[in-house]
């Protein structure tokens, strides 16, 4: 199964890699990772989305707690909840493709945000499905680079992780 | 006041009343030794190796309840303690590592003795910091402390760029730490402790199952007092033995891949399991899929919350401190006054006693070559039970652990987890300079005792009167116990040529040594290296090369598929 774990951790040099360093020494997987400081700078919010039986989460849950800089740890995809992942896609964009991909864009409700004479830099905001099914759309050989941030994910309603 | 770093380091182990500190001096260390030789509260203890300190001080932690320390150099004096590190770390014993760094402009320049000292030792401590700024030294070196001890215990390691304790800065150590991401939770849950009790005196075929965190804990009284409230046996882990009294008829010995036949068949057996501060590993319950087969309720109390559910699903899981969860449950039942099944525990015992019955530890008593059996027991009698054993790793420690009862907690330190080589020695460095006096046995073989043989210089100069009873078979024994039954008895490099002669080699650094060949001067001569109170004695004992550890589950196994001896 398909988890998205959140949590907080002291926003230290290091903290990060405590947290990679303990998925790889003991084989759980990362899907994504996003990591970046909250509104109180002393805090960094961590998104990791993982893929494993309901064991394995509840061991990677306990285990994220047992480090000693992790304030919180919350698996949001427990309950409802939103994820968002940004996506920066740079495309040809000549002769008729130019329309073509600004119409897909359009369609997907992405930007353009950069224009050169051959080339768009397509900003998109979704969930992972989402951003899957508009690489699936474009023609593949006129995809230059792809860039994604990763799932950020947050707790509908009243579900805050907050100290 | 305004301080340097170095002077803050040992001002901050003053304050917290360390007695010794076990290290090896270095470039990036100077200052903190400078420090060191100006006063005398805090005493040094020279080593050979680093991984010789950083075991010492584990042996002195074990066999205290205080927190041992340890000093190295950056590089080369991280790396070698790297494996004494990780062995505190499986065990979860408290200590506080401080190690020197280059300099901080230095740091990631490839510099001389440089090692990302931080990021070596992440998998295998608690916690570790570098200090990079001297403002922050002494609350550091404070939290470290605290870290190491609360919760479930472990090193903490604190890495010292030479500038910074160079530098100088106001000094004031804080009186108390509060971290708003650590809170160990100490007090179990009313409700899941009231779940427990119900279960317990509901049992038909009930089992206790004790480990490491009972000793780390100072649990051991609660545990004593709950198991004669209730009546039911108890079993100990490898890490556990002396948690509860081995002599006690409760007691039915040590569990596991080498444990007795009563305790193995009682572990899978039971219908009520209380697991207490160990953690299922793979050589206590062998084959998880085979352990889950036969239903049964398990009660698990531990103070780290992912040591429960981690290999055996638990249907009452208790976080919290052990003493006081256990003191808790006997409260509890005290105050119910319901007493357990008494009939089918009576039935219960009927079946244990059967099992025990078979005297699973029968060994051949009229042999005419020495059987390691008979010298544990021997040092047993000889001791009284009193003494301090440490062990190395392999047959020595089985024996050790199986034929010497523990009758108190941390009286027994060996290296559980990582199975480390090389401990014995130097743990019983440490455990001397905490207990002077009294006597400590380091139980050994001729493979590892190899691996830290450079201590004996150390032993010299402090004058520590460790008695070392090396168990030599000419053979790394493990290894070829399981060449022998798993491998075909091929024993790759298993045999140990050009062994020394371990009595000159003891008398070259100073020590008394002894070689005893025939199990009618077993006894004498280990009356006689315990009546030399001031001097370090190496018995080494010419033992039967063919004696197998029994019983044993081979791994991978369930834990009732034990290999018995021959002899029964």
């Amino acid at each position: 199964m398909r988890h998205v774990i959140s949590l907080l951790i002291e926003n230290e040099a290091g903290a990060l890699s405590r947290v990679t360093g303990l998925f790889s020494a003991r084989a759980y997987n990362i899907e994504s990772l996003t990591v970046a400081p909250t509104e109180d700078i002393s805090m960094s919010r961590i998104t990791i989305v993982s893929v494993g039986s309901d064991d394995i989460i509840e061991q990677i849950t306990k285990q994220l707690n047992k480090l000693i800089e992790v304030i919180k740890v919350v698996d949001i995809s427990e309950a409802a909840h939103i994820e968002r992942e940004l996506m920066l896609v740079k495309v040809r964009a000549t002769g008729k493709d130019r329309e073509e991909m600004k119409r897909m864009s359009e369609i997907f409700r992405g930007r353009i945000i950069d224009v050169t004479e051959t080339t768009y830099v397509i900003e998109l905001t979704g969930n992972t499905a989402k951003l899957d099914s508009f690489i699936e759309a474009l023609d593949r050989s006129l995809i230059l680079e792809t860039v994604r941030t990763g799932v950020c994910g947050i707790g509908r309603g009243d579900r805050i992780l907050k100290v | 006041m305004v301080l340097t770093g170095a002077e803050i380091v040992i001002r901050c182990l003053q304050e917290e009343k360390v007695e010794y500190v076990f290290g090896y001096p270095g470039g990036s260390v100077l200052f903190i030794y400078d420090e060191l030789f100006k006063q005398d509260k805090v005493r040094h203890v020279l080593v050979r190796h680093e991984q010789g300190a950083v075991h010492a001080a584990d042996g002195y932690a074990r066999s205290t309840e205080k927190v041992g320390v340890a000093l190295v150099t950056s590089g080369p004096g991280v790396t070698n303690a790297v494996t004494g590190i990780a062995t505190a770390y499986m065990d979860s014993i408290p200590m506080v590592i401080i190690s020197g760094q280059v300099p901080t402009a230095y740091i990631g320049q490839d510099a001389f003795q440089e090692v990302d000292t931080v990021g070596i030792t992440r998998p295998c401590v608690k916690h570790n910091f570098l200090v990079k700024d001297i403002r922050e030294l002494a609350s550091t070196i404070k939290k470290a402390f605290y870290l190491a001890k609360s919760g479930r215990p472990g090193p903490v390691l604190v890495d010292i760029p030479k500038d910074v304790s160079a530098m100088k800065c106001e000094f004031a150590y804080p009186k108390a730490v509060s971290m708003r991401s650590y809170n160990p939770v100490i007090k179990g849950h009313q409700g899941q402790i009231k779940k427990a009790v119900q279960l317990l005196l509901e049992a038909k075929r009930p089992m206790i199952y004790t480990g490491g965190g009972v000793i780390l804990s100072d649990a051991a009284e609660k545990l004593t007092k709950l198991v004669r409230q209730l009546g039911f046996p108890v079993t100990n882990t490898l890490m556990g033995l002396g948690g509860y009294p081995a002599t006690d008829r409760h007691f039915v010995g040590m569990l596991g891949m080498h444990g007795t036949y009563e305790a193995n068949m009682a572990m899978q057996h039971c219908d009520v399991l209380l697991a207490v501060g160990a953690r299922f590993d793979d050589r206590v319950i062998g084959n998880p899929a085979n352990f889950a087969e036969v239903p049964r309720k398990i009660i698990h109390i531990d103070i780290d919350p992912s040591s429960i559910s981690k290999r055996v699903k638990v249907d009452v899981p208790i976080v919290g401190d052990l003493p006081e969860v256990l003191d808790d449950i006997s409260k509890l039942l005290a105050a119910g006054g319901d007493r357990p099944e008494e009939k089918a525990v009576k039935a219960w015992w009927k079946q244990i006693d059967e099992w025990r019955g078979k005297d699973c530890l029968k060994y051949d008593r009229k042999s005419k070559i020495i059987k390691p059996q008979y010298v544990i027991e021997k040092l047993y009698e000889v001791t009284k039970g009193e003494a301090f054993v440490t062990s190395d790793v392999g047959q020595h420690q089985m024996w050790a652990a199986q034929y010497y009862k523990f009758d108190k907690p941390r009286r027994w330190m060996n290296s559980g987890g990582l199975g480390t080589m090389g401990f014995g020695l130097p743990a019983a460095m440490g455990v001397q300079l905490a207990h002077p006096g009294a006597p400590v046995a380091c139980v050994t073989g001729e493979g590892s005792i190899q691996m830290c043989i450079q201590e004996l210089s150390t032993c010299k100069q402090y004058r520590l009167p460790v008695k070392i009873i090396l168990l030599n078979n000419g053979f790394l024994g493990m290894v070829r116990q399981w060449q022998q039954l798993f491998h075909g008895n091929r024993y790759a490099e298993s045999y140990v040529d050009a062994l020394p002669d371990f009595v000159r080699l003891s008398e070259s650094y100073g020590h008394v040594g002894m070689r005893v060949e025939k199990p009618g001067d077993v006894e004498g001569a280990l009356k006689e290296a315990f009546k030399r109170k001031d001097d370090l004695v190496f018995l080494d004992f010419a033992i039967d090369p063919t004696e197998n550890v029994y019983p044993m589950v081979q791994g991978g196994k369930g834990l009732t598929e034990m290999i018995l001896s021959e002899e029964l």
